[in-house]
């Protein structure tokens, strides 16, 4: 299905630029243009068709739905609804807000909030075109886990005592309020021409946002395929050596990307051989540990819950990094 | 004149949708008062959970996304 592209790469590589399949330079843009133009033809298509099917899916809905559950379920489904409820990340605040007013535990509100970056559908069907359902699978399935133990710890160690004050009061009034009123929950049906609006919109912003990430990642890719030797990063960065887990995590905090522009560098570091622990720790460092989306956070939570979540987030990619390392060679055969 | 008040925290899609909203009303001779707001206590007590959201004469109108051409005319 994919032949296509790697067809128009050689075209444009060998017959157009008159590179040779030999030389490095050849290999590195042949890699490009092949990667390129596959991320884009998918995203465009994919981007389109998810959005068809979660046109009624909000943040509002989330919140009604979330509310009053009971916590148990609680992290798992806020987990699970960070993973597929869309919103851009300059919302974080007034959803967190939204969220925390309804009276939702703050590690709930959490678990859908440090899921989300992590786990998106592009970010998930990109994965599975470039690496395959069971990388798939295991990064999913990870992503939830951090979301949901960041939930729990942070229930468990009553981390809302460090929400600035009108957030903490806002937890309160929504706490009350619960058991008082019954939320209806309106399911308002779309017709096929508003979901159709949508999906083209998203398609649009969505792209317009992700474009320069992918030429970027896969520029590093291709660079990194091209040229870093065989072998090197396998026998400098490999399982061997414990201090490269947490040391990817630390490099990936002032590198910040979304999962769809570190998704394509992920393909090439483990095609090059980097243990899929590191890669994991590294990419999930980049997307969800970043200093701007942290400074945001600033607005409802107080320095100390800000460090102690950013910290979690740290020791957990480090944990999931070596815990990976250690049993990489049965996930990936 | 109708006070509209566009609310988000500084991200570059409410700065579009403010300057939008000022255009559409210049073009149409509709006086209106464009505001931003970012203040998270303010967007909390408008009830507003996704960003730009919109809000004509205290009541919000809009939220989660730019609005369309078309929706602004109808607020002016």
């Amino acid at each position: 299905m994919f032949e296509i592209f790697t067809q128009l790469a050689d075209w444009l590589t060998y017959t157009v630029m008159n590179l040779t399949s030999e030389s490095k330079v050849g290999d590195a843009v042949h890699f490009f243009i092949k990667d390129v133009t596959k991320i884009y033809a998918l995203l465009v298509v994919m981007i389109y068709f998810i959005a068809l099917l979660r046109a009624s899916l909000n943040v509002e809905r989330v919140r009604d739905f979330l509310t009053g559950k009971n916590r148990g379920v609680g992290y798992l489904l806020g987990s699970g609804f960070g993973a597929i409820t869309p919103f851009c990340s300059c919302s974080s605040i007034p959803v967190f807000l939204g969220f925390t007013s309804a009276g939702i535990p703050l590690g709930i509100t959490m678990s859908f909030l440090l899921t989300s970056p992590l786990i998106n559908e592009v970010a998930v069907l990109l994965l599975l075109s470039l690496l395959g359902w069971k990388f798939t699978l295991l990064y999913v399935v990870i992503g939830m886990t951090v979301g949901i133990l960041g939930g729990l710890f942070l229930d468990a160690i009553k981390a809302e005592r460090w929400l600035r004050s009108f957030a903490a009061k806002a937890l309160a009034n929504g706490q009350k309020q619960i058991n008082q009123s019954a939320i209806n929950h309106t399911c308002s049906q779309m017709a096929f021409s508003e979901r159709h609006t949508f999906a083209k919109d998203e398609t649009v912003e969505i792209f317009g946002r992700v474009w320069k990430w992918v030429i970027i990642g896969v520029g590093l890719g291709a660079a990194l395929h091209g040229f870093v030797p065989d072998g090197w990063i396998e026998q400098h960065l490999g399982d061997g050596q414990w201090w490269s887990v947490p040391a990817a995590v630390l490099l990936g905090i002032p590198l910040y990307s979304n999962a769809t522009g570190v998704i394509p560098v992920m393909e090439s570091l483990i095609v090059n051989g980097l243990p899929i622990g590191t890669t994991l720790a590294f990419c999930m460092s980049t997307v969800a540990a970043s200093f701007p989306e942290f400074i945001l956070l600033k607005q409802v939570m107080q320095w100390r819950l800000l460090a102690t979540v950013f910290l979690m987030l740290l020791v957990s990619f480090t944990i999931v990094g070596w815990v990976f390392n250690a049993f990489s060679s049965f996930f990936m055969r | 004149m109708k006070q509209i008040k566009v609310l988000g925290s500084g991200c570059t899609k409410c700065t579009k949708t403010a300057e939008l909203i000022e255009k559409i009303a210049l073009e149409q001779g509709a006086i209106v008062k464009v505001t931003k707001e970012t203040d998270p206590q303010v967007i909390m007590a408008f009830g507003a959970m996704s960003t730009p959201a919109v809000v004509v004469n205290e009541q919000l109108v809009h939220s989660g996304s730019m609005p369309h051409t078309a929706q602004i005319k109808e607020w002016l």
